[in-house]
């Protein structure tokens, strides 16, 4: 789908695509820069950077260890329509267009790297099971309907046709076909290998510091001592962008990380299928989901915790979630407890993601995906990859330019 | 209404509005809710957070000059609860702590006799204590007497948004309190809020009423005109409750109106 035609292979690395008149010559990388250099290797820089590969960049992705941060913890869920909140339609239309893309994302990416991505068009079912409860999901369902989303108010006991091993006192539920799946673990490692043979370089080292020359974006320095340069440097580091040396203040995106801890259970064979789709609820005011994957992992999850960079397991986030899974689907207990696990979200003050040009030229952020990174990986890559290759972010993701905040900022102080 | 502080221990306030922020969608609704809020003092809860990440509620706090009121949500022991305080203090730098007991995950109503341990325990301390307590004038009196600095009665359960269940409850504790008496949870809506102030409550302490209303900043001007409201009622001083209707306009020298001969 995303074929030569667009691929900018005639230029050459002297000039930069959109460079505004008078800062190429004095601001340029050294010769040998690479066109992208990514910092970090999570589902969203792995995104980009296969995608930007796939259009002629050189590119380079700087992680110590790729895929091995927030997307071995996230749960995969693509719950556009489940994860719907007051005041977020515009970030639902985001959450909606990138849902649209997976079923062809997840084709081509298979078909790239001859990987199983886990996929899985299976829906969700919220449910809620006290009558406070009930009445929160009803306020959502409301929400929903306003918003044009396909989603339809079953009683308890329809409920419970649909997964028997619901407890009996489900009060009610809302089935929402459109929101399926995917293993975070298995996208990430397609994704290496899509990477890898589309050409992208790896350099396994963290970014230490942003170069900047002419108050322009140049590359980074690594944690090896090594230098890279790059055209074009993407801060997808997730929770951490917000903290990467040599970035203005100014430009610095305002993420910060909000932990979550995460259970993987095991459903023997005996058992199984035991959930046929996503199960989620709210339970006593706190959200609690579990994702059944077709390979027998029941993933748990997950606490929403403002603690820095803590990812410890704590007794209270593995107890809570286990109550609240348990009153939901008191069977759970018989199955084995394979995993316990925290990982970061990158939380940005709005919820939603800063994706295309930062204030600093060079510079291009994809980050703050917080709870959506992996169900806005596919549109993340489609649109930093056209920003990195025209100069020009798509109309989609300009309302979620990292330039918002600080607009945002100013109107607050005035 | 400058002329008319808030006064809790050895220190003033314009806005008698306590903000909480927990169950805000984002950080971006929730700092625009604080500033329509209009309040000075926002409480966060120890146990969810870590004072030195950039971006935080904290430093959001601090950006805005709204001073943190650390609070022990989640202990049901005195013990937790003093500990936890304690950390609290070291972290930010305060000796402010609202004291949180709470019995049971159900109904999140104070434990009154782990609260009344652990206020004593922390005031000997040098805490500036601000305990959650159930609407028990008895209760409330105790807590005076160990020396906290206000009384934060609850008019209903935790993000209940049920209201003042007890006004007459609430009156009892306000007249004889020689604190400030502060409603803490339970409204639900602004008229909850003016309630709390026209029984004679000093401030009113909320969260979920703001921050899980569907429009969370136009809910937090709300609250702070209805505090305001309730407050200049109270000052000014309501009239009797009366069985029959008393005329607001004098009868004595009207016209007659002829009922043969209608006017119009």
């Amino acid at each position: 789908m995303h074929a030569s035609s667009s691929t900018p292979s005639s230029r050459t690395s002297s000039e930069p695509p959109e460079a505004a008149p008078g800062t190429s010559s004095g601001a340029s990388p050294r010769p040998g820069a690479y066109d992208v250099l990514v910092v970090g290797g999570g589902v969203v820089g792995l995104a980009t950077a296969w995608r930007a590969a796939q259009r002629g960049l050189r590119t380079v992705v700087a992680d110590p260890a790729p895929g091995s941060g927030a997307s071995q913890v996230a749960a995969g869920m693509l719950a556009a329509a489940a994860e719907l909140y007051y005041g977020e339609q515009r970030l639902l239309a985001l959450n909606l267009a990138s849902a649209r893309r997976y079923p062809e994302f997840t084709a081509e990416l298979e078909e790239a790297s001859g990987r199983d991505t886990g996929y899985r068009a299976c829906g969700t079912l919220a449910v809620a099971l006290d009558s406070d409860d009930r009445a929160h999901l009803r306020e959502l369902h409301t929400l929903q309907v306003e918003c044009g989303l396909d989603a339809q108010w079953l009683s308890g006991r329809e409920c419970r046709r649909l997964e028997p091993m619901l407890a009996p006192g489900v009060r009610g539920g809302v089935r929402v076909d459109g929101d399926h799946q995917t293993d975070p673990r298995r996208l990430v490692a397609a994704l290496l290998t899509a990477c890898e043979r589309a050409g992208v370089a790896f350099r396994r080292a963290a970014a230490v510091r942003l170069l900047t020359a002419h108050d322009r974006a140049t590359g980074a320095e690594l944690s090896d001592g090594t230098r890279v340069s790059a055209w074009r440097t993407v801060l997808a580091a997730g929770s951490r962008s917000g903290s990467l040396a040599g970035v203005p203040e100014h430009v610095l995106p305002p993420v910060r990380p909000v932990k979550g801890q995460i259970l993987r259970l095991r459903v023997p064979g005996a058992y199984a299928p035991f959930l046929s789709r996503t199960v989620r609820a709210v339970v006593r005011g706190g959200h609690v989901y579990l994702v059944p994957r077709e390979n027998g992992e029941l993933v748990v999850g997950a606490t929403t915790e403002e603690l820095g960079w803590d990812t410890t397991v704590t007794a209270g986030g593995v107890y809570e979630l286990l109550r609240d899974a348990h009153e939901l689907v008191p069977g759970i207990t018989e199955l084995p407890l394979v995993e316990t696990r925290a990982g970061l979200r990158p939380g940005s003050p709005d919820n939603a993601p800063l994706l295309g040009p930062t204030a600093l030229p060079g510079l291009l952020a994809a980050t703050g995906h917080y709870r959506n990174g992996v169900l806005l990986a596919p549109l993340t890559g489609d649109v930093m990859a056209e920003a990195l290759a025209t100069g020009r972010l798509p109309e989609e993701a300009r309302p979620f330019s990292p330039l918002r905040f600080s607009n945002a900022l100013q109107e607050l102080t005035v | 209404m400058a002329d008319d502080l808030l006064t809790i221990a050895d220190t003033t306030f314009t806005s008698r509005l306590i903000m909480g922020t927990g169950g805000a969608p984002s950080l971006e609704v929730l700092e625009r809710a604080l500033l329509a809020s209009g309040t000075e003092l926002t409480t966060v809860a120890m146990r969810r957070l870590e004072p030195n990440v950039r971006g935080s509620v904290l430093s959001l706090l601090r950006k805005h000059d709204i001073r943190v009121l650390p609070n022990t949500a989640g202990c049901f022991t005195a013990g937790e609860a003093v500990l936890t305080a304690r950390l609290a203090r070291e972290a930010l730098g305060t000796d402010w702590v609202k004291l949180e007991v709470i019995a049971d995950e159900r109904t999140l109503l104070p434990d009154p006799v782990e609260l009344l341990d652990a206020a004593e325990i922390l005031v000997d301390d040098g805490f500036t204590v601000l305990p959650y307590t159930n609407d028990d004038p008895v209760l409330a009196r105790r807590l005076e007497d160990v020396g906290c600095a206000a009384i934060m009665p609850l008019g209903s359960p935790i993000g209940s948004g049920l209201g003042i269940r007890n006004p007459h409850n609430f009156q009892l504790i306000t007249e004889r309190a020689g604190v400030p008496v502060i409603l803490d949870a339970g409204a639900g809506t602004a008229s909850d809020a003016a309630v709390a102030m026209e029984l004679g409550c000093s401030a009113v302490m909320l969260a979920s009423a703001v921050t899980r209303a569907q429009e969370p900043v136009l809910m937090a001007e709300a609250m702070r005109h209805a505090v305001d409201a309730g407050r200049l009622a109270f000052r000014a001083g309501r009239i009797p409750r009366r069985h029959f209707a008393m005329a607001s306009s004098p009868v004595d020298g009207l016209p007659q109106f002829d009922p043969e001969r209608p006017a119009f």
